[in-house]
Formats: C-alpha cells, sequence, structure tokens
C-alpha cells in the first residue's frame, strides 16, 4: 500500500485530493454520521406501550344552550295541518325565533336521516321541517345554515331520498357527509359513554345548534325523538351501544347542551321503528313540540304523540335522575297553542 | 492450489475477514438456537436485526420512530460510513450463507479467466437500488414491506420456519420437544432454494442483484472516507482482481463503490500490488454512486405505492378484516403492526407452544408472512410474553406478564384479549351428541372461568336420562388464548373457536360496548362475594 518511489512526483500530483474536496467530503460524512446520530435519538422509542390502553383525551362539546327565562316558556305545543305554520307558532309561542338566533350566527341544523326512506314513511327527518326551520333561521340573520348527520344506511343515499338534499341545495344550506376526516375523540363523564369518536367537523364553525327529530318508534328503546336524536353525532363502533341503550342515550343528553330541539310529530312512526317502511305505520297527529329541554319535549311526545306510558322510557327516568332535564313537562312553563 | 505454508499468511486480510465471518455466523445461529424458552436467558437474540439500518429506517419512515434496540443500527452506520459495506462480507450473516454456498456451488474449480468474468459488473445488479426505492416508497405510502428480502429478516423467517423444523424432522428432539410446523413453509423453503441455487449461475446472486439492505448500505458507502484505489501507474490490466471480487465492484477499472463489499480480496489477488484501501483517493478513479436511472427510481417508486395502494384497498386490513388474523399479545392495531412487522419471525421462533403460524394470505397482500395465531397447532399460554420479549421492532409491544394478565397495578385495565372464542353448538358434545366433555371449561386459564356450565338432565335417544354439564362462555371474560380450541376433542374444526374479535389493540374490533373488560369483571367478582 506503499506508494513506489519511481513515480513519486506524478503519483502524488494524481493523488492529491484539493484542501477544499478533503474538506467538503469530510464534512459530508461528518454530516451524516452526526446527522443520523441525532435523528435516532429524537424518534427513539425507549419504552414499549400497551396497544389498545393508551389514555385518549378528546374534547368536550360546549353548551350552546339559550339564557335560562323565568318569563318565556321552556316547552311549546303547536298543532296544526302544515309544518311551516305549525313550526312557526310553535316557535312563536317560545318567544320567537330571535330568542335563540340573532345575527351573524351559524346555526348547526342536526337532522335524523339514519335511514335510506321516502319522507312519507317518517322514518327521517320531514324536508319541509327542514326547509321552515332553515327559513327562520335565516330571517333571524344567521349567516349560515349547516346540515350534518351521520346515518346508519348510506349518507349519500339517506340525505338525497328523504328529501333534504334537495332542501339543502334549494337553500343554499351547508350539508355536511360524515367523511372519515371529520371525526375527532370525545370525552365526556358518561354513565357509559367516556371516550368516543365524535363528528366534531360541523362545531367547528357552529354557533348554535337546533336538534330537529321526527317522532318515532324503536324496537329496542321504545322511541327515538330528540335526545335519541343525538346518536347521529357519533361515529366508531355504535352498534355497540345497543349493549346499554337507556344508559347511553340519556349520556346524549349530558353530552349535547343545544340551543333547541324541535320534535316532528305531524306525521308519527307508531311502530316497526325506527326504520318503518309502510304507510300503514304512519299516524298523522298534526303537532311539532319546540323547547329547550329534550327531556321535556321528548316526554310530551311519548304520552301524546306516540301515546304510550311514560314510565317505560328507562332512559327519561335516568336522564332525569342525573339532573338533566325534566320529565315532569306539565309542571314547566310551557305554552300549547292551535293554528 | 500450492501449499507452502507462511505463518504470515495468518495475518492476511483475508484471514482476519474470515475469522470475523465465522464469529458472526456462529453468533447468529447461537442466537437462533437460544430463541427458545429453555435457552433463552437475557441474550440478545434479534441483535442482527437491531443492527440492521434498514430496518431501524424503514420503521422510523413508517411509524416515525426507533423502536427501543433500533438505536443499535448507528453501530453499522458508522463504520458504513467510514469504510463502505463492510457488513456484507465481515458480519451479514446471510451474506456469509452465499459466500459460503457460492463458492461450494459456483465456479471455484474453473478456470481463472471463467471466474473472472463471472465477477465483472453487470447492469441487473443495479436492480437491488429499483427494489431499495419500491420498498422505501411502500413504507412512505405507509406499509412495511422490507423483511420480504432484507436479508436478516429473510433469514431468520427461513431459520425459524424451514430450517430449524427441517433439522428437528431429520434429528427428532433436536431442537423442539415435539415437532413445530408451519404453514406454508414450503414456499418459504423452495425460496430460500432458489436464492442460494442461484449462486450457481451468478456468485452472491442475491447480494448483488437482490439485497436491498446491501442497495441501502451501498448508497451510504457512497460517502465513505475510506475505499479501495487502484495505482494506474501500477495496473497491468491484467484483471485478476476479479478473480475473486466478492461484490463484482470492478476494481479492475473504475471501482464502483457502492458495490464493493470490502472484502479485500482484490487487493491480496493484485500481483502487481496495484490495489489498496486508501483514506480519501480521488473520486474521478472510481463510479461513486450506485448506478440507477431516474426511470428506474420512477418505476420503482410507481410499484412501492401500488403495492401500498392495492394491497390496502383490498380491505384486509380494514372493513373486510379476517376473523383468523388474531394477532400475537401486545400487538399493535392491525394498521401500526403493518407498519411496524418486518417479517422476522422472531416471535414465531420464540413461541413455546408453535401457535404463532406465518400468515399467507389472512391479512392480504401486506401481511404475508407476519405472524398470526392458529388455536389448531397451539394456544398463547397465558404467563408468556417471549413474542413481544424478541420483536426487534415493537409491532409486539414488550408487555410484562402483569400488562398482559391484567393483574398487580393493571387490575383497572384489565387483560390484554386477542379475540373471543365462540361455541358451535352443533358440534359440541354436550350440546349435540349426548356425551359429556366440557375439556373447554376445565382449561380456560382465567379466574372466574370464562367457560362456565350449566347441568342439565336429558332423555337420551336409548331413553335413558342422562347428565351432562352444557358449556356457555361469558365474552367479558374471554381473552381469547385458544386452550379451548386447541383442546377441544374435536379437532378437525373445533366446537369451540377463536376469532379476532373482542380483541383490546383496536377499539374498532371490540366486541363490548365498555371493553367489556373491567365493569363486567368487577360485576362478576362483586356477585361471587
Amino acid at each position: 500500500m506503499s506508494s513506489s518511489n519511481q513515480n513519486e512526483g506524478a503519483g502524488r500530483r494524481e493523488d492529491s485530493v484539493s484542501r477544499r474536496e478533503f474538506l467538503v467530503r469530510l464534512g459530508l460524512t461528518g454530516a451524516l454520521i452526526a446527522g443520523s446520530g441525532l435523528a435516532a435519538r429524537k424518534l427513539w422509542q425507549p419504552k414499549h406501550f400497551v396497544p389498545g390502553f393508551e389514555k385518549v383525551t378528546g374534547q368536550q362539546l360546549k353548551s350552546y344552550a339559550p339564557e335560562t327565562s323565568k318569563v318565556l316558556p321552556s316547552l311549546a305545543i303547536a298543532h296544526g295541518t302544515e309544518h311551516e305554520k305549525t313550526i312557526r307558532a310553535a316557535l312563536g309561542a317560545l318567544g320567537g325565533i330571535g330568542r335563540f338566533i340573532q345575527h351573524g350566527d351559524v346555526v348547526m341544523i342536526k337532522p335524523n336521516v339514519a335511514f335510506d326512506r321516502p319522507p312519507a314513511l317518517a322514518a327521517t327527518t320531514h324536508p319541509e321541517a327542514l326547509r321552515t326551520v332553515a327559513k327562520l333561521c335565516f330571517e333571524a340573520g344567521a349567516s349560515k345554515v349547516i346540515v350534518a348527520d351521520n346515518p346508519i344506511n348510506s349518507p349519500t343515499g339517506c340525505f338525497l331520498k328523504s328529501g333534504l338534499t334537495a332542501v339543502a341545495a334549494d337553500m343554499n344550506l351547508d350539508l355536511m357527509y360524515p367523511e372519515s376526516s371529520s371525526f375527532a375523540p370525545l370525552s365526556l363523564d358518561g354513565e357509559i359513554l367516556k371516550e368516543w369518536t365524535f363528528f366534531n367537523a360541523p362545531f367547528k364553525r357552529a354557533t348554535k345548534v337546533i336538534g330537529l327529530a321526527p317522532c318515532k318508534d324503536h324496537n329496542l328503546c321504545h322511541a327515538s325523538m330528540t335526545t335519541k336524536n343525538w346518536y347521529g353525532l357519533l361515529g366508531g363502533r355504535r352498534n355497540q351501544f345497543h349493549q346499554h341503550i337507556h344508559s347511553i342515550v340519556s349520556d346524549f343528553a349530558l353530552m349535547m347542551k343545544p340551543t333547541l330541539v324541535i320534535l316532528d310529530g305531524m306525521n308519527v312512526l307508531m311502530s316497526n321503528g325506527p326504520t318503518g317502511g309502510r304507510l300503514s305505520d304512519v299516524k298523522p297527529m298534526n303537532t311539532i313540540v319546540a323547547g329547550t329541554d329534550m327531556i321535556a319535549v321528548d316526554a310530551y311526545g311519548y304520552e301524546h304523540l306516540l301515546e304510550r306510558d311514560i314510565a317505560e322510557l328507562t332512559y327519561l327516568h335516568k336522564a332525569q335522575s342525573r339532573g338533566l332535564g325534566n320529565i315532569d313537562w306539565k309542571n314547566t312553563l310551557h305554552k300549547e297553542v292551535q293554528t | 492450489m500450492k501449499l507452502n505454508f507462511n505463518p504470515r499468511d495468518l495475518l492476511k486480510l483475508r484471514n482476519v475477514r474470515r475469522v470475523a465471518q465465522v464469529f458472526f455466523f456462529s453468533l447468529f445461529l447461537f442466537f437462533v438456537f437460544v430463541t427458545d424458552l429453555r435457552y433463552l436467558k437475557g441474550y440478545p437474540v434479534s441483535l442482527f436485526l437491531e443492527l440492521d439500518p434498514l430496518v431501524a429506517f424503514a420503521t422510523a419512515i413508517t411509524t416515525h420512530t426507533v423502536y427501543m434496540g433500533l438505536m443499535w443500527s448507528l453501530l453499522l452506520i458508522l463504520p458504513t460510513l467510514l469504510f463502505g459495506r463492510i457488513f456484507c462480507n465481515w458480519i451479514c450473516p446471510y451474506g456469509i450463507l452465499h459466500h459460503v454456498t457460492g463458492w461450494l456451488l459456483g465456479k471455484r474449480r474453473a478456470d481463472e479467466r471463467e471466474r473472472i468474468e463471472s465477477n465483472r459488473y453487470k447492469k441487473l445488479y443495479g436492480l437491488k437500488y429499483v427494489i431499495l426505492i419500491a420498498m422505501i416508497a411502500a413504507a412512505v405510502g405507509g406499509t412495511l414491506q422490507i423483511g420480504w428480502l432484507d436479508p436478516i429478516c429473510l433469514f431468520h423467517r427461513s431459520m425459524s420456519t424451514v430450517i430449524l423444523p427441517m433439522l428437528n424432522l431429520f434429528f427428532p428432539s433436536s431442537i423442539y420437544v415435539r415437532q413445530y410446523f408451519h404453514v406454508g413453509a414450503w414456499i418459504i423453503g423452495f425460496l430460500l432454494l432458489f436464492l442460494v441455487g442461484m449462486n450457481v449461475l451468478i456468485p452472491r446472486f442475491f447480494c448483488r442483484v437482490l439485497c436491498p439492505l446491501g442497495a441501502f448500505l451501498g448508497t451510504l458507502s457512497s460517502a465513505a472516507l475510506w475505499r479501495i484505489d487502484r495505482d494506474t501507474t501500477k495496473c497491468v490490466d491484467c484483471d485478476l482482481c476479479l478473480k475473486s471480487c466478492e461484490g463484482a465492484s470492478d476494481p479492475q477499472t473504475q471501482l464502483r463503490k457502492s458495490e464493493c463489499f470490502v472484502c479485500f480480496n482484490c487487493i491480496e489477488d493484485c500481483p502487481e500490488d496495484a490495489l489498496s484501501f486508501k483514506f480519501m483517493p480521488p473520486l474521478k478513479r472510481e463510479v461513486t454512486a450506485p448506478v440507477v436511472t431516474g426511470r428506474r427510481a420512477f418505476l420503482g417508486t410507481l410499484i412501492g405505492l401500488g403495492f401500498y395502494a392495492f394491497g390496502r384497498t383490498s380491505g384486509a386490513s380494514a372493513r373486510d378484516y379476517d376473523k383468523k388474523v388474531i394477532r400475537p399479545p401486545g400487538s399493535v392495531e392491525e394498521i401500526d403492526f403493518l407498519d411496524r412487522c418486518i417479517k422476522c419471525d422472531q416471535c414465531i421462533r420464540t413461541c413455546p407452544t408453535n401457535v404463532l403460524q406465518p400468515a399467507l394470505m389472512e391479512s392480504g397482500l401486506e401481511g404475508i408472512w407476519t405472524p398470526i395465531l392458529n388455536m389448531k397447532i397451539g394456544f398463547c399460554e397465558v404467563n408468556c410474553t417471549l413474542c413481544g420479549e424478541v420483536c426487534p421492532t415493537g409491532a409486539i409491544q414488550r408487555v410484562t406478564i402483569e400488562e398482559k394478565t391484567g393483574t398487580g397495578p393493571f387490575v383497572a385495565e384489565g387483560p390484554i384479549k386477542l379475540g373471543t372464542a365462540f361455541f358451535d353448538r352443533g358440534r359440541c358434545l354436550p350440546w349435540a351428541m349426548e356425551t359429556p366433555c366440557v375439556v373447554c371449561e376445565e382449561v380456560c386459564p382465567v379466574s372466574p372461568k370464562a367457560i362456565f356450565s350449566r347441568e342439565v338432565t336429558i332423555i337420551k335417544r336409548d331413553g335413558n336420562p342422562i347428565t351432562l354439564r352444557q358449556p356457555y362462555m361469558d365474552p367479558a371474560l374471554c381473552i381469547g388464548c385458544g386452550i379451548c380450541e386447541h383442546e377441544c376433542p374435536v379437532t378437525d374444526e373445533a366446537a369451540i373457536r377463536v376469532t379476532a374479535i373482542g380483541e383490546t389493540r383496536s377499539r374498532d374490533r371490540r366486541l363490548l360496548m365498555d371493553g367489556g373488560v373491567t365493569s363486567a369483571l368487577n360485576e362478576l367478582e362483586k356477585r361471587q362475594r
């Protein structure tokens, strides 16, 4: 490996690496060594973890509830034959939409479009109900109305066939589908619901939340009304909720503090719920119930629209005993009107 | 070959290298052998995998972390950046395997000219860089596939699933107390034979043509400070340096540094003393960087991203997951598992019950040769976490027995569940055949038992009454260990079978709302008090 003597001069010239090249090459190799060391140190995971048991901390939903009023009713019942007139009457009895929606508000309306059904089967929020509530919001000065739900059936089909896609297009509402990026973890100190994945995209912009639910029979939990409607805000493995359905539904009353809930009892799905499927399952009850306390609204709905015994509706009693609402709607400030 | 022994020859670099090769190959074999409950006394049996910089680099891409012992890979990066690919011909056990088999099968008896021709660089040798690019592109996409061809993963896998079971077949109880079986071992076996056999056609075929680790180290060695240098004033162009050139790196002309295995054979084979290993020789005399055209690199990227996309959108890691993909205890969630598992099958080697098996298509294209549990062959021993102990990448996290069983400080979390057992009443002796059994209840290892039975008295077909116990399953207590399925007397398709649903590693694959662990267990314990 020693160089030969006879060609020393020439060899040295050829062997020589300029000082600049020497430094550059040394620097490059040194930088690679240092860089890989630093990168590995920075990325080092020195400890194991137990998969599936990592602590998840999700966000909590803020309250969208209006200020409580000692003068205005918290529950209104309106009877009538047309959606628009009856909803206007109910809202009027509560003190008008202006009590809930102010100029510039971004309103999120949560319909129940869980199933791919036409409006006549009363398994989904009626398009006329959505149209009226959206119109009222705009009249109160809302800058934007968002419509969002995470249905059981295919989202696009549910919105389309329930007629809500057409209303949203017609009135320039912001229809939000449950895309995979629309969800985030939610934390709740519920009876069963602790950490769950949540349809949070609408809540990034919404300043007010209105629940707009049909009044329906439900095979497992007896009835799906304004409290059960919040099921559509959750993602993940919702088919596990059925293992503790009454606890979960009562947890919804803790999770969501809406500005207003509206129970559409114009046509009520009396049997074969929550999907329905025959017109004979549907009974016209010509009533809209609106209020700030979803438990009171549902209590009225169960007794007077589904015409059943409130004693069996466990989730309302659970919510009542946890102070999440008032099941005794007659003893709240309420008003009943006819159109 | 002349036999004139000179003691000074012992100190030749070639002999020093051979000592290193024997040492590292023996060390590898030793680690493979002791990866067994009886001998595993804290030996770092996955050290070669942890030293492998491609494993550390590719898992860093997919997981943004360097798991525990993978930091050791820095020990290999350093000499590569100083000297080049010394790993390939000094340390790599798979390289040594091909070195030796290439020597045995190859052209060692052929004349000098033929050997020289077989060691010339070929364009084909650029393929390994395309393979590396494809694997890195797949990793960037989100699936770790280096294990297909990374030599350490490949050799460990071949050892665990082919060579050791074969040894034990020929010499019973030499490796295992009872013969081990591995699903699809024949595929891995023929692949090994193929790769070894190719040395007949092209010496070091695997190392020169396919090895992604060699390509990775070759890329790094572009920056090496010490390199083989040819003194053109001495060189007589005899090409004898090629006679034993392992890497086919063209030392007779412009050295291809990224192909050079630093075996030093050329230096010692040069009759003119024209070659030397020098600190920072001028680069103009060599081909410094790997030769891969932009088009080939682009093609490699497309193949890698395509592999990821085709595999992922086939759905096997999502909605269409297979009930048979029951992962070892401590495994991370499936998508993360595919980010971490290098298919080295060390877990399969160390598993004391043979329950761990290399998957074929169960977990999809991406999961070929990743470990899954096969309860027909074995079951998961409750008080065992060896698979996580030897996993170099944390695909199976290094959980403790207490964490696995949900005992001690982990009572509130509950046990790690691998899946849930379901009865098939049509095949169950007490349920369908008027015959007493409940072996499943007997072997159920959790306390209180997940399997319980109710006594019934039925009138048999012959008119006589029989009292027997019919078994039930409490899904909140079942940990999915599979011993019930393994011990069931209906051995071809057991009357109780574990499927992946209910595994705790994934929130999406749980069966019960509250995880079904703690509250149900607490309630049961309260009831029993």
